[in-house]
Parts: C-alpha cells; sequence; structure tokens
C-alpha cells in the first residue's frame, strides 16, 4: 500500500491545476479515491467528521444485493435448462454445474454492458464538470441487470442505460438531484420503447425459444395477468399454484427479472440494508403494507381468479419485494420527511397492485408505481413540511 | 414554571482526552488578544493606536454600527499590534501584557443602588456587554431589543467539554451576582437550565430568583438553543438572550469589585494532549505557555474551543472570546488505504452514529478522532440521518437545503429564527455528504439579517 501511495504522490502533480493533465483530473481522481480515502482536512465548521461517507453507504447497497445476483444467476440458468428440456426437477448442480455457468453467461454480459455505458456517460459529465465521479451510478449499474429480462439484446440494455443515465440523472445534475429511480427509468425506457420485444413471452428465458409443450415462456406474473383476458393460460388459480406454488415464489424459482424472483434473496438485502440502517424501514415496511392492502381489497372485490389470488401471493411474486428493498428505498428519488416516507411506502404498495391487477397492459406494475411516486414524493415532503410549518405557527398563538 | 426536558435525539462524541479535575494557577501571559472576528458581523472602530499603553477594562473599540456596544481590553500593557486582513479588516487586537495587570477606576458599581437602565448603561459601558449574545442570528445582542426571557445553561455537553461543576465550585456569590444584573436586563425570565444527567453543584441549584430547568439527554442537550427551544422557543419578531455560565460569573466579579476581571478557568483537552487538566487563563490568553511541553505529537490541530464548534488556531494563537476549552487533534492530512484505514476498512478506529461502522457495539470506548473529512463532499443523498442528532421541532435537512438556495421565505417558516449554527454542529458531524452545514446556516442567517431583520 505504500507502493500505491507513492504512485498517487508522483501521479497527484500531473492531474494538478495548471498541468498537462489537469482536464483528466476527475478521471485520476475517481481511481485515487477508490483505492485511498483522500488526505482532505476539515476547513470550516467542525473539526472531525463521522467515519461514513457515500462510498461505503453505496458500497453496502452493492453488497445487499448480491444475494439477489447470486441467485438470479442461478435461477435465469435454470430457466433456460428448463426451456430447453422442459423438466422442471432440475436438480441445483445439474450437469456439473451447467446451469450456474449457462446464467452467468447471460448476466455477466448484462453487467458489463450496463457500468461501461453507465460509467463512460458519468465520466464525460465528470470530466466537463471537473468532480469526480460521483458514487450513484455503482448501484444503479448493479440494479440494471437484475430487473432485466434474461434475454434482452445487450444492444438495448446499453441504450436504455445511456437513456436513464442521461435524462435521468445527469441533466437533473446528477447523484443526489435526480427526480426519478436511474434503475426504473432503465426499465421504463425499454418498456416503452420496444414494447414488442419487451412484452409477451420473448424475453423471460434466455437461450434458444421454448418449444416445450406446456411452457409459455412467460413470467408467472404474465400467466397471472391472462386471467384478465379471454385466453388465461392457467384454467383457474389452483392449475396456477400447482405450477407456480408459494414456495417457489419465495425461494424464486419461478421465471422472470434476473434478480427480481427470489423472495429470500430480497429478505436477505433488506436485513443487510435495516441492519446498517443504509434503508429506510418506514419505507420498506409501508410498502410491504401497502401492497398487501391492496391485495385484500381486491380479493374482497373478487370475481376472477386473479383478483381472487391470495394477498401473500402479491407480495411473493413479480418484482415487488425487489422493488420495496432496492427500488422505492433510494433516499434520493423517495420521500425525505420522515412520514412522507411512510405515506410513499403505502401508497407505492397500493399503487403497485392495482396496476398490476387492474392493467392488462402493465402487469408489472412495482416499476410504475414506485416511478409515479417518485414523482408525487415532492408532494408528499410538501405537504408534511407545511403541517410542521403550521404546528410551530400555531405555538406562537397559544404562547 | 419549572421544567424539566428529556432528550431523546443527540450524540456524545466519545473522544480521548478529557479533563482530569486539576487546576493549574495563573500564569500570566506575554500576550492576550481580542479577536473582532469572534463577534459575527461586527465592524470594530478602533479607540486606540499601535503602541497605546491601556489598562485592563480600557475600551480598545466599539461597533462601528452600534456605538453604545465596546470592547475592552483584558488586561493592562501596549497595544503591539493590529493585525489586518484582506481590505485592511481588523482581525486581531494584540496586547502585551505588564507585570502587573492595573485595572480601570473602579466605578460605581452597586447594583441595589441602580434601577435597570443604569444596570445596562454599566454592563454596556464596561465592555461586558459583549458576552450577551441574541437569537436570532446568533450575535451579539443589540441593546436596542427587549428579550422575551435571557437562558443561561449550566452545562457544557459538547464533545470534551470543561465541566462547569468544577469550574465554578465556590463562586456563588459571584455567578449569583451575575444573575441578578441579568434580570435586571429583561423583563422576562432568567432561565438556568441544569443537567438532568447528574446532580449539578451548589452553584446551580442554589441560584435564586431565578428559573430553574432541568434537561437530560446527549448533546446538544446543553447547547442553550436547544434549551430555548424547549423552554421558551423564538417565533419571529421575539428575542431571547443567551450567556455562558463562566461568563455570568465574570460579570458577577465586575459587580462585585468593579475590576475589569477576565480570569477564567478553561479546560486543555484532546487526544494529543499529555496532561489534560484545567488552567486559570486571562481571556484570550496567548496558548504559548499554556500548550508548552503539552502536545504529545507533530502534526496537531489546535482548536480554539470544542472540535465541533471551535476556531482552529495556531499553537501560539489566542483563546477565542467565548471559548472555555482547547483542544488538540491529530490532523487528518494523509492518503488514507481504504481496505485498512480508509472507506472500505473494518473501521474500528472511526466514530459513526451510522450502523456502517462498528462504533455501537464498542460500548463506551473512547476515540482518537483526526480532522480527515472521512469522505468527499456530495449533494445530498441520504435523509433521515440528520433528524436523528437535532432534537427540534425543525426539520434539519429542508432548513439547510432552503439556506443554501437563500429561499429567504422557506427559511423563516422552517425555523431560521430559533437555529445558530452551532445547533447544527453535529448534523454537519453525522452528514454522509461532507456538507458544511454550519457554514450554510451561518450564510442562512446573514441574509435574514440582511433583509429581514
Amino acid at each position: 500500500m505504500k507502493f500505491l501511495e507513492n504512485i498517487v504522490h508522483k501521479m497527484e502533480p500531473k492531474f494538478a491545476k495548471g498541468a498537462k493533465l489537469e482536464k483528466w483530473n476527475p478521471v485520476f481522481e475517481s481511481f485515487m479515491t477508490l483505492a485511498f480515502t483522500p488526505a482532505e482536512v476539515t476547513k470550516k465548521g467542525a473539526h472531525i467528521r463521522d467515519g461514513v461517507d457515500l462510498k461505503r453507504t453505496m458500497m453496502t447497497v452493492i453488497l445487499a444485493m448480491i444475494p439477489c445476483l447470486l441467485f438470479g444467476i442461478y435461477n435465469t440458468g435454470h430457466w433456460e435448462m428448463v426451456a430447453a428440456s422442459g423438466n422442471r426437477d432440475l436438480v441445483f448442480w445439474a450437469d456439473q454445474g451447467a446451469k450456474i455457468l449457462a446464467g452467468i453467461k447471460v448476466v455477466l454480459p448484462l453487467i458489463v454492458v450496463s457500468y461501461g455505458v453507465g460509467l463512460a456517460i458519468e465520466f464525460v459529465f465528470a470530466i466537463i464538470r471537473g468532480h469526480s465521479l460521483h458514487e450513484g451510478f455503482l448501484v444503479s449499474g448493479m440494479l440494471i441487470p437484475l430487473i432485466m429480462p434474461a434475454d434482452v439484446p445487450l444492444w438495448m440494455v446499453g441504450v436504455a442505460t445511456a437513456f436513464a443515465v442521461i435524462i435521468g440523472k445527469e441533466v437533473f445534475g446528477g447523484t443526489g438531484m435526480n427526480i426519478l429511480n436511474v434503475a426504473l427509468t432503465a426499465r421504463a425506457f425499454l418498456f416503452f420503447a420496444y414494447p414488442t420485444s419487451m412484452s409477451g413471452d420473448k424475453v423471460w428465458m434466455a437461450g434458444p425459444e421454448a418449444n416445450v409443450d406446456g411452457f409459455t415462456g412467460s413470467t408467472a406474473l404474465g400467466d397471472l395477468a391472462t386471467f384478465m383476458s379471454d385466453k388465461p393460460v392457467f384454467q383457474n388459480l389452483e392449475a396456477y399454484t400447482n405450477n407456480y406454488s408459494f414456495f417457489d415464489s419465495m425461494v424464486g424459482i419461478i421465471p422472470g427479472s434476473i434478480g427480481e424472483t427470489s423472495v429470500i434473496a430480497c429478505l436477505l438485502g433488506a436485513l443487510l440494508l435495516l441492519a446498517t440502517g443504509v434503508g429506510s424501514f418506514r419505507i420498506m415496511a409501508s410498502f410491504f403494507a401497502g401492497g398487501y392492502i391492496m391485495g385484500l381489497l381486491l380479493n374482497m372485490a373478487g370475481g376472477n381468479d386473479f383478483l381472487d389470488l391470495p394477498a401473500h401471493f402479491h407480495l411473493a411474486i413479480g418484482g415487488f419485494a425487489f422493488g420495496a428493498v432496492f427500488m422505492a428505498t433510494d433516499p434520493v428519488t423517495a420521500a425525505q420527511t420522515a412520514t412522507g416516507k411512510i405515506i410513499y411506502g403505502l401508497f407505492g404498495g397500493i399503487i403497485a397492485i392495482l396496476i398490476r391487477v387492474l392493467n392488462p397492459a402493465y402487469p408489472e406494475g412495482v416499476m410504475l408505481a414506485i416511478l409515479f411516486m417518485n414523482v408525487m414524493a415532492p408532494i408528499i415532503d410538501h405537504y408534511v413540511i407545511q403541517s410542521n410549518i403550521k404546528r410551530r405557527l400555531k405555538r406562537v398563538k397559544t404562547a | 414554571m419549572s421544567k424539566t426536558v428529556k432528550l431523546r435525539k443527540g450524540l456524545d462524541i466519545r473522544l480521548i482526552g478529557v479533563a482530569n479535575k486539576i487546576k493549574s494557577e495563573l500564569v500570566l501571559p506575554k500576550t492576550v488578544s481580542v479577536k473582532p472576528s469572534d463577534f459575527h458581523g461586527l465592524t470594530p472602530k478602533m479607540v486606540v493606536k499601535e503602541g497605546d499603553q491601556v489598562k485592563a477594562g480600557s475600551i480598545i473599540f466599539y461597533d462601528k454600527y452600534n456605538e453604545v456596544v465596546k470592547y475592552a481590553s483584558p488586561v493592562s500593557g501596549k497595544i503591539e499590534a493590529i493585525v489586518r486582513g484582506e481590505k485592511r479588516r481588523i482581525l486581531e487586537v494584540v496586547i502585551s501584557v505588564d507585570d502587573e495587570i492595573t485595572y480601570e477606576q473602579p466605578q460605581n458599581v452597586d447594583i441595589s443602588s441602580m434601577n435597570n437602565e443604569e444596570v445596562k448603561a454599566t454592563v454596556l459601558a464596561s465592555g461586558f456587554w459583549a458576552f450577551i449574545k441574541q437569537r436570532p442570528l446568533d450575535i451579539v445582542a443589540d441593546p436596542k431589543n427587549q428579550p422575551k426571557s435571557i437562558f443561561v445553561s449550566a452545562f457544557d455537553s459538547s464533545p470534551l467539554a470543561p465541566d462547569f461543576d468544577y469550574v465554578l465550585h465556590g463562586k456563588n456569590e459571584e455567578f449569583q451576582m451575575g444573575l441578578e444584573v441579568l434580570t435586571k436586563l429583561t423583563t422576562g425570565k432568567v432561565h438556568l437550565t441544569l443537567n438532568a444527567n447528574v446532580p449539578a453543584d451548589a452553584v446551580f441549584t442554589e441560584a435564586k430568583g431565578v428559573e430553574i430547568n432541568r434537561i437530560s439527554g446527549k448533546h446538544p442537550g446543553g447547547n442553550v438553543g436547544t434549551q430555548i427551544h424547549h423552554i421558551d422557543p423564538v417565533n419571529k419578531g421575539e428575542f431571547v438572550w443567551t450567556v455562558n455560565a463562566q461568563d455570568v460569573a465574570l460579570i458577577g466579579r465586575y459587580f462585585k469589585s468593579g475590576k475589569y476581571d477576565l480570569r477564567k478557568t478553561i479546560a486543555i483537552t484532546g487526544s494529543e494532549i499529555k496532561n489534560p487538566q484545567y488552567v486559570e487563563v486571562i481571556s484570550g490568553t496567548n496558548l504559548n505557555s499554556i500548550l508548552e511541553g503539552q502536545i504529545i505529537s507533530d502534526n496537531v490541530r489546535v482548536i480554539s474551543g470544542n472540535v465541533l464548534t471551535g476556531d482552529k488556531v495556531a499553537k501560539d494563537g489566542h483563546l477565542g472570546f467565548y471559548h472555555n476549552q482547547i483542544t488538540v487533534i491529530p490532523e487528518g492530512n494523509q492518503l488514507k488505504f481504504a481496505p485498512t484505514k480508509g472507506w472500505m476498512g473494518p473501521g474500528f478506529d472511526k466514530f459513526s452514529n451510522s450502523r456502517l461502522f462498528p462504533t455501537f457495539l464498542l460500548g463506551k470506548k473512547r476515540f482518537r478522532l483526526d480532522t480527515n473529512t472521512n469522505g468527499e463532499q456530495r449533494a445530498f443523498v441520504v435523509t433521515g440521518e440528520l433528524e436523528k442528532v437535532f432534537p427540534f421541532d425543525i426539520l434539519p435537512m429542508q432548513l439547510v437545503k432552503a439556506a443554501i438556495t437563500d429561499d429567504i421565505d422557506a427559511m423563516e417558516n422552517l425555523g431560521i429564527y430559533e437555529v445558530a449554527p452551532e445547533d447544527f454542529a453535529l448534523c454537519e458531524y453525522v452528514c454522509t455528504t461532507k456538507i458544511n452545514i454550519q457554514d450554510e446556516i451561518r450564510q442562512g442567517l446573514d441574509l435574514i439579517g440582511e433583509e429581514c431583520m
């Protein structure tokens, strides 16, 4: 490490102000600060500062996503082989880890493209603005592959990432300034820009198209949504639960976006986020509560098999758990006041299930619900702040 | 009605170097200084020139825009230098100290024979007015205003702070006299707020003529700002004055003896001090003699005041006007390899209010913290962390944002009149994105002062 330090000290003058490589200082600084906490000391105000910084915070979020990533790799490989062979009873270590290899083959390029495109753009903006790379994208870059369908063309991921980073974030001023969750912006972009290849049943499983009887190639949620149409995939709810049980949904052995399927993996991540205090408990809990309440309400309305789906199923399928743990809790785009967070989460959960069930075109309601609540968050905060102001004004009158 | 306030929010930063309860006697320093920069927003008008002889209590400058507020020399001696900075702004008036201190002619300070106006005039004329600060704006009080109450905090809860119970022990008469003076300055109450966590010294518990409140919890419970907010909050158009407990005793001493005698006890603290302890000094003293042989490492920062709100001074610099302690901590101007000592490291040497570091597992361990920012400045990202250390019914992040964006309406609504930069010191400490919050609040207050007061 002394050796690295010497390199830094040797390089530093070359990137200093007025030196030849001044323009590239943000790039140098970004890599330097990755290896070293800089020698910066306090100049104004408090002379000592808390140990925590944004790098450590963001790294914790990435760590929290590892269970989802690992399970996603496995699950992707699993469904690729299922689609090819038609046999759902494949054991974990089938064909000497062929599932895992197949999964890596799909997921790794996605990660590379997402980080590659995103970081390249971030660096361009960093150089233009003359500041080192801000950490926000380190998380977004990992989230994006996890919410992609397995068979999405890589170029689409690249375009979507570019759109999300530039339009979703950098035009607003970068990390901390964005209105919409960056990763979800990427997903929404794909959803609306390439609807033909994103919806339906082409992209959800990697590898050649499924040609085995009984497999639609669609997600579990997609299959459920067909209950709302004239031609349901399953005859009734029982047929569905025989195919994808609640247990399957909890573990995550169902088709879906790469990282979103396993509730257990999401909860492991949630555990880390809550234990470290990085993720907001208020948002997570109220998001799940909102979804459950809406599920119950729909059960009460009833009428068809999708409406009758037990409420706890809703929390376990699709991207609900993943959205609640990793997307809704994004501190920049969520509500920022304590009360606001509860309202934000509650409505996020309610709207997610509402869209999922009652909107036949977009069964993935979680994405749209969170984006919608991102837009609403400032309004929620506004009213919370107003109530604080009013309470404090009342003090004058009573005094 | 006396109140007992229980704080649930806050943070005690556990540092190494608490002062032992030993006190060394006064040794006259070679120089003392009065720094106009200690009185925020003051434009001094000099009365003396370099080379003039002054006595303790001689007026050396006054407020150009409020001429009744005068500032006196704490010692007798020669004006050695008037240090000026950019645009000839006066930074410091350095006075070389006589071997024996002579005082300005004692005048009538018999409080029993004075009415309220005369008491006020005496405080103003003597130079003691500077000890009285006002909310809003956190500046030296404007004598034209009528304060609705005056607050004195009987304890300092900031890191390594001196124990006022020890410092003022036995000074009951002076302290009581000081309180009497304060009661003559307001038509409202004088609030003395005690630490409910520990039994207070008799000097405080036996104080008469004042409202005694108690506050329990962590820092910033000892900050007057917190106490005002919970006991008698400031609304727009109202004024509350505050005086430091030890300064109350100084005012009291003047009204007993007629001498401008600024001897006080300060704590020498911090991890880089060999024998942290108390010393008796004269306000504005040069630190050279006090710190000689006491600093155990080379690369240190000497702070006049505490680590959260103090001012950086040179090793041979001077004590700030309002400060009751000196803190010496290591400078953090070294690269820290991320996986061992930096942002990725296990972090047993870091004190963090977040659970991203194992601080919360380490019980009562005390830390040797340096001045490294531990990360780079960013835009606000993390929410909810400032609220944990800010025991006010005020939304801290929203107020800071309003201050950053110079949004006067929002600042007024969100409670800028109640706060001082020091109230935000802990917010600044815990901020993940390393924003200089105290400075932003100060600028916000300055803007309010220009536009709304």
